[in-house]
Order: C-alpha cells, then structure tokens, then sequence
C-alpha cells in the first residue's frame, strides 16, 4: 500500500512533463471512436489509400462512361480496322498546346503482304475539344444528349487514344462502357452472396447443432466441386435470346451461388465465438430477443470483418464474370464487360496484329489489384485494438 | 486411424449422391430436350430430321418418362459404365472422356507438385531471408501473381512467344504426335511441352504458397526454441531445416484439400486458351453445343475426381499429422 502510494506520485507527475508536447495526440487516441481508430490505421497502409482512390475513380467512370467515352462503342468502321493507338501531342513546331492534338493516320497496304498497315501523317493535325457535340447518347436512360468530355469537332478524322478493333470500333470508348459490367457486377454479386452468407452462417453459428453440421457439410460439398467448369454448365444453360439485363441478373445469381460459402464461413466464424461473450450473454439475460441480439449486440462487433471480408470477395467475382464471358457463355455481345472485349483478343493473330486489344485485361489486374489492396488495409483496420 | 478412414470415406457417399444430383439438374437445365437441340442442330445443318429415328432415341435414352425416374435410369447406367450417347460426335461418351480425365489429373498433379516444390524453396528462402531484395522481389512476384487471372498470363505469354520469336505455344503435342497412340516417344514429346501450363497454372498456387510458408516459418523462427538451438550451437542451416520448417510445413499441406478443385477450374480456361487436349475445350464444346450427355459426364467425372482426390490428400495429412487424426474423433 505504502509503496503504491509512494510511487503514484512519481508516476504520473514526470510523465505529464515528458508528455507536454503530445498529450493531445495520446489524448486523441483515447477519446477516439472505433470509427477513427479504423480511419487512422487504414490510412497508414498507403498502398490501400492509393487503391481506393483507384476504385473511386474506376467506379466514376462506370456510372458516367457514356460522358466520358468520345465514341459510341458500338459505332464501326471498316477503315479503321486495326487502328494503332493515336498518341496525344502536345507540341508541334509553334510550340505548346493545349488542349492537345492528334496527328492523322493514312491507311494503307503492306506491299509484301496486302495486310493493312497505318502510318502517322503528320501534316494533318486534328486538335482535340473539350465538351463536344459528337455521338447522341441517352444518359442514365432519362437525358438526351449529345456531349462528351472530349473528342474531335469535326467527322473528319479519329481520336483512337487505345487503337481500335476488328470492326474499327474505339477500344477506349469500349473499355469505359465495359466498366460499368464487370465492376458492377462484382458489387452485385457480393451483395447477393453476403445476403446468402449471413443468413445461412448466421443460423449455422447461432444455433449450432445439426443445423450447423448439415450446413457446414453443405458449404464442405460447395467448394469441393471444381466451381469453373459448374458456372459453364449453369450459364451454357441461359437462353440465347434473354435481354442483356436478365443475363446480367442470371449470371450474378450463377456466381453467388458458389461466392456465399465463403462469406458463410467467415460469418459463421465470428458468431461461434462471438456467441459466448459477455455482452451477448447479457443481453441474452436482460430478455432481448434473438433478432435483437443478432442485429442490434452482435452484428456492429463483426460489421468491420464482413466489409472487409466482401471487399476481398469482389475481385474473385469479377475475375469469374471475365472468365466466363471470356470463354463466351457469360455476358454476350451488344453487352461489354471486360470478359467480352477480351474474347477479341482470344485469336493469337489478332494480338500480334494489335496489342491493344489486350488492354481489358490490364484493367483487370489494376481492379483486381486495388481490390485486393484495399480489402487488406480494411482487414488491418477492421480491428483497432490490436496490436 | 482405420476409424478415421472409414469415417471419412462413408461421408463421401452423401458428397457423390449430391454430385450426381447436380449433374442431372445439368442435363435437365436446358429447354427443351436434348435431342430438340439434336434435331435443331440437324435442321441446321441442312440435314434431314428423321422423326421415327428421333421417337427410338428418345425412347432409348428414357426421355419420355418423369424426372426422378430419368435420374435413376441416368444412374444405373453410369454405375454400368454407360455415360450416354454424344451427338455432336456421334460416339459413345466413354469413348471420349477418359483421355481427357486422364491428361487433366496429369496436369493438375504436376501443378501442384510444381508449386510445392517452388513455393516451399522460395517461402523458406523468403523467410530466412526476410527484407533482402530477394525476399523483397518474390513477395512482389507472389502478389502480382495472386491477382493475375491465369488465361490471362497465358494469353500475354503467348502473345509474346508469337511476337518476338515466331513460336506458336499451344498444344500438348508437337504435329507429329497429335492423334497418335501412346508411346513412350510421345510422353516424352508432353513433357516438354508441359512447362508451359505448369507454369501458367502454378502462379496463382505459388504464389499462395509462398505467402503460406513465409508467414508461418516467420512466425517459428521467431520463437525461444530456435533462439536455444541457436545458443546451443547448432549450424543456422541444420537449425532451419531440423525444427522451424518441420513446424511451419504443416498448415502447408493442409492447402491442399482446396488446392485440387482451384486447379481443376483454372486449368479448364487455361487449357482452352492453351487448346490442350484436355476436358476444358471439349467440356465448352459440348456445352456451347449442348451435347448435354459429354457435358454431364465431364462435370460428374471432374467432380467426383476432385472430392476423391481431397479425400486422399486428407488421409495423407492424417498419417503426417496426428492432431488431425484426433481432432476429426
């Protein structure tokens, strides 16, 4: 007792000194909510914050691609088979410009080989406009428009920033209108298996027994069998003539299908253990009932986990809309996710001709990529109070 | 341990009853019959449609009777060995599936032999050798690699191969072997074209290893055991290799129970881009033509393969392990 209260004293008062300049920052800690300890620690994992302005910008442009593309994505033209990349200029002989221009491309045919080949024909210069009238479009569905963020005044000419396709489509104006696809899709996707996951982990952790074990050997059958060659079975199995919306749907319920067992597991996991702590057993013998356990005690306390566990889900359920549409039984032309602009480039000809049209992919592995970096950084965070 | 055996193999009952129960929702997903799609495909291909001939298959194949009936008579037969008729290739299924199984399951093996081997070398180099620049470029390897779909990978080194050195990477034979029967000449001719999908296929799998076996030797190395053997004098290699990776191998090939079915899945893309003589192009094939009979059989076979090959790697682990053995009890 004597030494506790010699000691106080001594404690308290030099650490008060040595502490002048941070009480705030300790201070700050302590009075945190979990909502800011989470922002603090998330925001130590760059590579995460970098990522999720990736994915901000990445779902931007999905929701305003018709804006941001200068070309319909459907709109061809047999002359420009092929098209290379047109790189953006910004100076020429008089110097600097902005907005910048693009230099020409004259077609024409390989001596040798009669293949088409484009050259850059520097004499004609086509100079790039912000807020064109170009392509009529319907945004949203609801306003008539015609403008795009940028994209050449006159109907001479091409701006191509990412070449063009077999048919002398814009492969920049497709890669913008696939995004709102593929990573919508991943979204809805997650969603519908979170949905799954929670209610059927949710009865497997709360209640235990054997309906825990039947679901468990359920989820155990799931993911034994090998999940590509099922989803082909069930997707070969939707109707050629369905409208783009229905396969969309159908092929999002094909993907949750197998996607919810791993969510199922995670949340099964967390109300196992979550089952015997203190507050629920309280809650339990104050008289709340068993939705008010679930939602109101229990589900804030693994909230955290779950999104980060859904964040890390996307990008599997993207990289299985890409498989499938890439091997031709997911989503099918008019529809454009990345899946289906990378079935052009199935052709090995087609590739060494023009290597941009492998350009989806690379998008991918960035959506992927951020994904994944970002689940990580929540993951981290989705627990503050650890060390 | 016979408990055990016994144990898990009475559980892969009910696991093969529910395969053969999705399979048949396969077959009957469609509209239509298949021989709709049969007689479609005929009228499409300018052919005659012989209704009589039509009524004798439908008859033949029990397509006039009700759904559970149907499913006990696609049953016994497959128990017979009977896998149906395919109508794209106008041949009994059998007679074009087993090969394919065949080459797949060599494929899959190899992979995972491949991603054991490198990933446990690169994960113990890792861990022993964490934060060099070594350590740093195979955790970076390893992340691009987890994030890299396959048929991509293999669509970018195709067309690399093709473009800078005119080689045409497909196929798991050269010409003069395709169709050929089985010789030794032939194996070797696969094993050299092998690399390429191993390659291809063992990224993602390695990369996950070597993320498994890093984490867990860092976390062994860490402890006061080693610390003891280290003061105790005891060579650093002698050391590494004695205790710390022994410990950190087992959570190692507890993977490998999800390893097969992801290997399967990947490979039937990999190997339609790849067009290897495997199930992958032939199984889309049949789907895309809905030839629901070689369909079928092919998710039955790659299903029922796959569980059973879990199974084995869980016994396996169980004689390594006998934790796993008394945790199952």
């Amino acid at each position: 007792m004597t030494q506790e209260t010699a000691e106080r004293p001594e404690l308290t008062h030099p650490d008060d000194a040595a502490f002048d300049e941070v009480p705030s920052e300790r201070e700050r800690v302590f009075v945190a909510t979990p909502g800011q300890l989470m922002w603090w620690r998330f925001r130590r994992h760059k590579m995460a914050l970098l990522s999720s302005v990736v994915l901000i910008l990445l779902y931007l442009a999905a929701l305003t691609w018709e804006f941001l593309a200068p070309y319909d994505p459907l709109r061809h033209d047999v002359q420009s088979a092929y098209a290379p990349p047109q790189r953006l200029q910004f100076f020429d002989e008089e110097g600097f410009h902005f907005p910048p221009f693009v230099y020409g491309l004259k077609g024409g045919r390989d001596p040798e080989t009669f293949r088409k080949i484009f050259e850059v024909d520097e004499s004609v210069k086509h100079p790039i406009k912000f807020m064109v009238h170009g392509d009529p479009y319907k945004f949203w569905g609801l306003m008539e428009t015609d403008l795009h963020l940028f994209g050449l005044e006159s109907n001479e000419g091409t701006v191509f920033l990412l070449g063009a396709d077999r048919l002398g489509r814009d492969v920049l104006s497709r890669l913008l209108a696939a995004t709102r696809i593929s990573v919508s899709i991943g979204l809805v996707g997650v969603i519908l298996s979170f949905v799954l996951g929670v209610l059927i982990g949710g009865i497997s952790g709360y209640y235990g027994g054997t309906a825990d074990i039947l679901i468990q050997r359920i989820i155990e059958f799931i993911r034994a069998m090998p999940s590509i060659p099922l989803w082909l079975a069930l997707s070969a199995a939707i109707p050629k003539d369905w409208p783009v919306t229905r396969v969309y749907f159908a092929i999002t319920i094909i993907l949750s299908l197998i996607g919810w067992t791993g969510l199922a597991r995670v949340v099964r996991g967390r109300f196992l253990s979550l089952r015997e702590e203190d507050f629920v057993q309280a809650a339990r013998f104050a008289g709340a009932s068993e939705g008010r356990i679930i939602l109101r005690h229990m589900t804030p306390s693994f909230l955290s986990h779950i999104i980060a566990s859904l964040t890390l889900a996307v990008p599997a359920m993207i990289l299985s809309e890409t498989s499938l549409s890439f091997l031709g039984l997911g989503m099918r032309p008019p529809a454009l996710s990345w899946g289906v602009l990378l079935r052009e480039a199935q052709n090995l000809q087609a590739v060494v001709l023009a290597p941009w049209l492998l350009t989806p992919g690379l998008l991918v592995v960035i959506a992927v990529l951020a994904f994944n970096f970002v689940g990580d950084g929540l993951r981290d965070a989705a627990d503050p109070y650890a060390r | 341990m016979l408990a055990f055996i016994v144990r898990r193999i009475l559980l892969l009952i009910p696991t093969l009853f529910f395969i053969t129960i999705v399979t048949f929702l396969v077959i009957e997903l469609p509209p239509g019959d298949y021989l709709d799609a049969y007689a479609a495909n005929l009228a499409a291909g300018g052919d005659p449609v012989d209704q009589e001939r039509l009524e004798a298959l439908r008859k033949q194949f029990g397509l006039d009777k009700p759904v559970p009936l149907r499913y006990l008579q696609w049953l016994t037969n497959i128990l017979r060995g009977n896998f149906g008729f395919s109508f794209e290739w106008n041949v009994p299924v059998e007679a074009l599936i087993w090969e394919r199984l065949a080459l797949t399951f060599f494929i899959s093996l190899s992979t995972i032999l491949f991603t054991w081997v490198v990933g446990f070398l690169i994960g113990v180099y890792s861990a022993v050798n964490q934060y060099s620049i070594g350590d740093y470029v195979f955790t970076t390897l390893g992340f691009i690699g987890l994030g890299l779909p396959n048929f991509l990978i293999a669509l970018v080194i195709m067309w690399y191969a093709f473009d800078q050195f005119g080689l045409r990477l497909s196929g798991l034979f050269s010409q003069e072997y395709r169709g050929a029967p089985w010789s030794l000449a032939k194996f070797l001719d696969m094993i050299t074209h092998l690399w390429l999908p191993l390659l291809i296929l063992g990224t993602a799998g390695t990369a996950e290893m070597i993320r498994t076996m890093r984490a867990n030797l860092l976390d062994e190395l860490n402890k006061p055991y080693v610390e003891t053997a280290r003061a105790k004098g005891l060579k650093e290699q002698v050391l590494v290799r004695k205790y710390p990776v022994r410990v950190a191998l087992n959570p190692f090939v507890s993977t490998v129970g999800w390893t097969l079915p992801n290997l399967i899945s990947g490979a039937t893309i990999v190997s339609v881009v790849l067009s290897l003589p495997t199930t992958g192009p032939m199984l889309l094939g049949a789907l895309m033509t809905q030839d629901m009979y070689l369909a079928a059989s092919f998710l039955l076979m790659l299903s029922v393969l796959t569980v059973v090959g879990t199974l084995i790697s869980d016994l396996l682990l169980a004689v390594l392990d006998p934790r796993i053995r008394m945790e199952a009890q």
